[in-house]
């Protein structure tokens, strides 16, 4: 959890998920891509080790009515010096050379970086053992009567007369905070503020998604 | 998938002719072995086109020493070298997947007059 100086300096950026596509690379190859639109950054502050205890960049990301902004954050971006944003997020790094009122864009990554990206997945509802944890439910046949998709035990009897806590269950499923570590970037659009990531990406299109150099990238 | 225009827009080509199911086709794809790569003729018939935007396919069947061969091709890929439409059929569906079933003369497709 530590960042030392050793290890390489995290870079992120805030976007927007649009969606999925297709291009070819230049070996000819057909690559499944994410479109992430990540247009400008703001630095709204800089957390380091002597005064916040934790060295850290907090970025801030997307269009927001100005008459919506509470007056506590209206005055933390004052204090940095730019305008309100509807997206601001943490990110942990040792980086030191940005300042408050900075604006990063997507050259901040290159193709063929490797990414960790966050995305807060599509939510499905109340979902059963099946769907939610995988579970391989009842037979279809041999007299299996009304029971195909059910969990089947969840445990013993009057021992221990209880079912252990965190039993596999149905409940709701989805719409939680999910990391694809180690996917790769395609291409970067500068000019348009996209960045072009290989493979799928968590989340439904149009919602945030944090992109980031990979923690374990090799 | 309008907001993916423009980056769709790159893969494009434009240089494909018009053709439909029915039409023969000579595809002129090209073949990489190793280092260096050459043009191969891939011809037949035009049996299907699916999809649409940047992700078109389009299915092309021939009969090769009495096997039937099919090979699906990205419309807009780039081991495309060119495409040539050879004939127009005259054929009244957008899908021929009957012809797979058919044989000799009855898997003829008439050209367009």
């Amino acid at each position: 959890m530590t960042s030392t100086t050793t290890s390489p300096a995290v870079t992120a950026l805030l976007g927007t998920k649009l969606g999925m596509t297709q291009v070819w690379d230049a070996a000819g190859k057909l690559v499944p891509v994410t479109v992430v639109r990540v247009g400008t950054n703001v630095v709204s502050a800089v957390r380091t080790q002597e005064i916040d205890g934790y060295s850290a960049v907090q970025l801030a990301f997307g269009q927001i009515d100005p008459r919506k902004v509470t007056q506590p954050l209206k005055g933390h971006f004052e204090k940095a010096g730019v305008t309100p944003r509807r997206h601001v997020v943490e990110i942990r790094t040792a980086v030191t050379d940005v300042t408050p009122g900075q604006e990063l864009t997507a050259e901040v990554f290159e193709a063929g970086a490797r990414v960790d990206v966050i995305g807060t997945t599509k939510g499905k509802g109340t979902a059963g053992v099946m769907k939610r944890h995988g579970f391989h439910g009842v037979g279809a046949s041999h007299g299996a009567h009304r029971n195909h998709r059910k969990p089947g035990s969840i445990g013993g009897a009057s021992t221990p007369s209880r079912v252990f806590k965190g039993m596999k269950m149905a409940g709701r499923m989805g719409h939680a905070r999910k990391t694809i570590q180690n996917l790769s970037i395609h291409s970067v659009d500068v000019a348009a503020g996209l960045l072009l990531v290989a493979g799928p990406v968590p989340g439904p299109k149009g919602s945030l998604v944090v992109v980031r150099s990979a923690v374990k990238g090799a | 998938m309008q907001k993916l225009d423009s980056v769709d827009a790159a893969s494009l080509r434009d240089d494909i002719p018009a053709f439909r199911a029915g039409d023969t086709l000579k595809v002129h794809v090209k073949v990489v072995e190793g280092s260096r790569s050459r043009v191969q003729v891939f011809q037949g018939v035009v049996i299907a086109r699916a999809h649409g935007g940047v992700s078109e396919t389009f299915t092309i069947r021939k009969v090769s020493f009495g096997v039937g061969v099919e090979r699906i091709f990205p419309l807009h890929t780039p081991a495309i070298d060119h495409l040539e439409v050879v004939t127009r059929g005259d054929v009244r569906r957008a899908k021929l997947y009957y012809l797979r079933k058919l044989r000799g003369k009855a898997a003829k497709i008439k050209e367009k007059r």
